[in-house]
């Protein structure tokens, strides 16, 4: 098991190598530059700045010079909030889009399974269609649009939640979980829909009921198991999705969490900061990933006797 | 009275395309201490009955139209579910065919084994366990203490097999369902877990349905035998009845279909066209592990025109030592001449001239067809490939294979899915025929199939043969296959050959006490 985990992370290092440089490169190559939007600023004042940020160096030399940086874990200075380095500022918005990543995450799990296991039981019935049905208009109704609808019906017509914010008032942390969770919600009840029919037809199924199992333990002790294998394998990649994709809904909602601070970045052509964000949220995707497919082989037991066959 | 009387039983099967009546007012009954077969191929309606009776069947589409199933004084089709959960498990227990998928992986076997007692019995973990270990040590399971925590995958079939019965028979059943329960299991094992069937029942106080299309399996421990065809029931009897005066022309086709006898007397045929010479195919998991000596120093000699027979156990070797031999599995050492040349060193080109003059024939018609080409287009690939015609005659060499299968030609433009079992196997043998090769190596090509559709082909076969003058190298786990089509045989136990000679000396005197083992658990010897 060890030894599978070592080399998932050895892959890594080439996969975030090969991402910071194309970012690196695709960020220099776009018009404009850190400086160029402000107000006139004097030509002396502009090459001090570019000498202080080592922008006037050959982009070879800039390129090298941010690498060995970043391998002593410096992210470098922002261009554009002077005197706070990036890693100041990603460790300030994480904790905010991280807990809204997790309740999104929690949603999606609760409503996710319930509707997916539910609707496998009975299969081509109403009780299949409808919340299939719900989720793929889950699955098509991008944030932007769900987000205002929440709020203006629940924030607004009813009055029953905080519209904005992020834990000032009580309950302003509702919205934008279900607004981030929802899409997620309705990806993790196809999956479970999919794999519980998948089990619910298998031999061993019908061994259950030949025992006199109880219909509730044929499926919560014999199906679900194997059924909610890909949704666990889904949760790593997902995880990291909301954490990523977190900024329309930290828009929305004046969240001040990691996904404002990128979208600005990119505005700004402020380099560091979208070089730092970009290997801070890729490296945590491989995480991710690699922490749902250790689970998700420890689930099998098969798989698990062969990963730890693997590690002796 | 009897334990279970089973009268007019109908069930159909309601779906788009209309309603299919599977079962057809089918009566029958079975006795306490006794063993009732129910006998027919696939789709006759056996596995629909008896899964009715305990309301197994996925309703909709399934639905019972009428008849009646007494046991201990309670029609079972008028149960609701709730009354009908308490029976299941507890008076009446079922073993399924496949002990590879029957077992839940994710569970361990003493989870599932003491699943029945917890719920019908309201025993404590503890003493299921208890209870779970005497049995497991019953049915033949070593060491059952540590077996308990083990998961399913961790065993062989034949194990599998043995816990899904000691799973049935915990709760002390009156009746037990065994449905095709070694069908999917090597013969050697299979005669072992009829004889643990046949012997459990005995200690115990229990009737038994046994469901099987093989006459031949349930000729030794069945009491009563039923006979069952499209859904309906054509005979039944005792087995003396049965084997030995058979009215109905479809129990008389059954019981032709056991292949039994050997070939005429083989002209003497000692010409070599294949000479294998201390074969070795060792399989390396990893660098550190002790090889696998699937193939271990093998040397035989395959002669022009004759059938020789391998058999052996799954794991014995004798499937990779079929591959070996037409270089599709990789070689250690040794040599394989095949017509004077060596195989072992060719490459490229050169090998694919021989490909077209050796030719494999595959266990499962299911998998080994490509389910996105037509017959037409599975049977062009290789004659067009190995430049056998031009495409202006494709269509009538097409037609001409055909024939020689034996299927329909308006059949050409339909897809593998379309056929049947046996259908699908002619067609594999049509793709092997289709470079007009000299040497066939058949892999199990009847064991996936129904026994007379086995019958069938193995007729095919040898015509095919003898009209094309081809050389066979026929696999199998089945000693009465291989009597039935074969002119020579080796007998091959982990890698090894034990014991080679014609078919007549090898079945009439074995000389190794493995062969006699083999032989010994041919099912129906009595009826040979």
């Amino acid at each position: 098991m060890l030894r599978f985990i070592i080399s998932r992370l050895l892959q890594a290092i080439p996969v975030i190598f090969i991402v910071i440089t194309a970012t690196f490169f695709l960020v220099r190559a776009a018009p404009g530059g850190p400086f160029d939007a402000e107000k006139v600023v004097l030509p002396e004042v502009k090459r001090a700045l570019e000498a202080q940020y080592k922008l006037d160096l050959p982009l070879h030399e800039q390129y090298f010079a941010y690498l060995s940086d970043l391998a002593q874990g410096e992210l470098g200075p922002s261009f554009k909030y002077p005197g706070r380095s990036v890693n100041e500022i990603l460790f300030s918005g994480l904790p905010v889009t991280a807990e809204l990543g997790f309740y999104a995450l929690l949603i999606a799990l609760i409503i996710g399974v319930t509707a997916g296991v539910f609707a496998s039981l009975k299969p081509n019935t109403r009780q299949d269609y409808i919340p299939m049905g719900l989720a793929m208009i889950g699955i098509c109704m991008p944030s932007f649009l769900l987000g205002p609808l929440l709020v203006l019906v629940f924030g607004i017509y009813l009055e029953w939640l905080p519209i904005s914010g992020w834990g000032s008032i009580p309950g302003d942390k509702i919205l934008p979980s279900i607004t981030l969770g929802a899409a997620y919600a309705a990806y993790v009840a196809r999956l479970s829909r999919a794999g519980m029919l998948e089990i619910l037809s298998q031999d061993y199924i019908r061994t259950a009921r030949a025992k006199g199992l109880p219909e509730w333990q044929v499926v919560g002790k014999h199906a679900l198991r194997g059924g909610l294998i890909p949704v666990v394998a889904f949760l790593g990649p997902a995880f990291a999705g909301l954490l990523a994709g977190s900024f329309v809904v930290e828009t929305i909602f004046q969240i001040p969490g990691l996904g404002r601070f990128y979208v600005q970045a990119a505005f700004n052509r402020d380099y560091t900061m979208i070089l730092g964000t970009t290997v801070f949220l890729s490296s945590l995707i491989v995480l991710f990933n690699l922490i749902s497919d250790v689970a998700a082989a420890w689930l099998n037991p098969r798989l698990r006797s062969q990963l730890s066959g693997g590690g002796q | 009275m009897s334990l279970l009387t089973v009268d007019n039983l109908e069930v159909s099967f309601v779906t788009r395309n209309g309603t299919h009546k599977a079962v057809k007012g089918v009566s029958f009954t079975v006795e306490t201490q006794q063993i009732t077969a129910i006998i027919g191929e696939s789709g006759s309606g056996k596995s629909v009955s008896c899964y009715a009776l305990l309301g197994l069947i996925p309703s909709p589409p399934g639905r019972i139209d009428g008849g009646s199933a007494q046991f201990q004084g309670q029609n079972l089709l008028t149960l609701s579910e709730a009354e009908l959960r308490k029976i299941r498990g507890s008076d009446v227990a079922m073993i399924f065919q496949d002990p590879m998928t029957c077992l839940n992986p994710y569970l361990t076997i003493g989870e599932q084994l003491i699943e029945p007692l917890l719920i019908h019995r309201n025993l404590s973990r503890a003493d299921a366990k208890t209870r779970a270990i005497e049995l497991l040590d019953e049915v033949g399971i070593r060491s059952p203490n540590s077996t308990f925590d083990s998961f399913p995958h961790e065993f062989s079939g034949g194990m599998r097999q043995r816990v899904m019965i000691a799973m049935a028979l915990i709760n002390e059943p009156k009746l037990l369902i065994a449905d095709e329960p070694t069908t999917a299991l090597d013969v050697t094992i299979q005669a072992q877990i009829l004889r643990l069937i046949a012997d459990l029942q005995k200690n115990r106080d229990i009737g038994v349905l046994f469901i099987s299309h093989d006459l031949a399996v349930v000729s030794d421990i069945a009491d009563q035998i039923v006979v069952m065809e499209q859904g309906e029931v054509v005979e039944s009897g005792s087995p003396d009845t049965i084997f030995n005066h058979a009215q109905h022309p479809y129990t008389q086709k059954l019981l032709a279909a056991i292949p039994s006898g050997e070939r005429e007397e083989p002209a003497a045929k000692n010409q070599a066209l294949i000479n294998v010479c201390n074969l070795r195919t060792w399989f390396q998991p990893n660098a550190k592990a002790e090889p696998v000596k699937a193939v271990d120093d093998v040397s035989f000699d395959i002669y022009r025109g004759e059938i020789l027979g391998l058999v052996g156990e799954s794991g014995s070797g004798k499937s990779t030592l079929g591959r070996s031999i037409m270089r599709l599995a990789p070689i250690t050492s040794g040599q394989v001449t095949f017509d004077e040349t060596h195989l072992t060193g060719l490459e490229g080109r050169n090998l694919k001239e021989f490909r077209s003059r050796m030719q494999m024939i595959f266990q499962d018609p299911f998998a080994s067809l490509n389910p996105r080409m037509t017959v037409y287009d599975t049977l062009a690939e290789p004659l067009l490939l190995h430049g056998i015609c031009q495409r202006a005659n494709l269509d009538r060499h097409i037609a001409k294979l055909m024939d020689d299968v034996g299927l329909a030609r308006n059949f050409i433009r339909k897809y593998p899915h379309e056929f049947s079992g046996g259908q699908r196997q002619r067609i594999a043998i049509g793709r092997a025929l289709a470079t007009q090769p000299e040497f066939i190596v058949a892999d199990e090509p009847v064991s996936a199939l129904d026994v007379t559709i086995q019958a069938q082909i193995l007729d095919l076969l040898m015509a095919l043969g003898r009209e094309h003058n081809l050389t066979m190298l026929f696999v199998s786990h089945d000693m009465a296959v291989i009597r039935h089509i074969a002119d020579r045989v080796l007998v091959m136990y982990h890698g090894k050959i034990v014991e080679a000679g014609p078919v007549k000396q090898v079945f009439n005197n074995p000389a190794e006490p493995y062969t006699q083992s083999l032989l010994s658990s041919i099912p129906g010897a009595a009826i040979m």
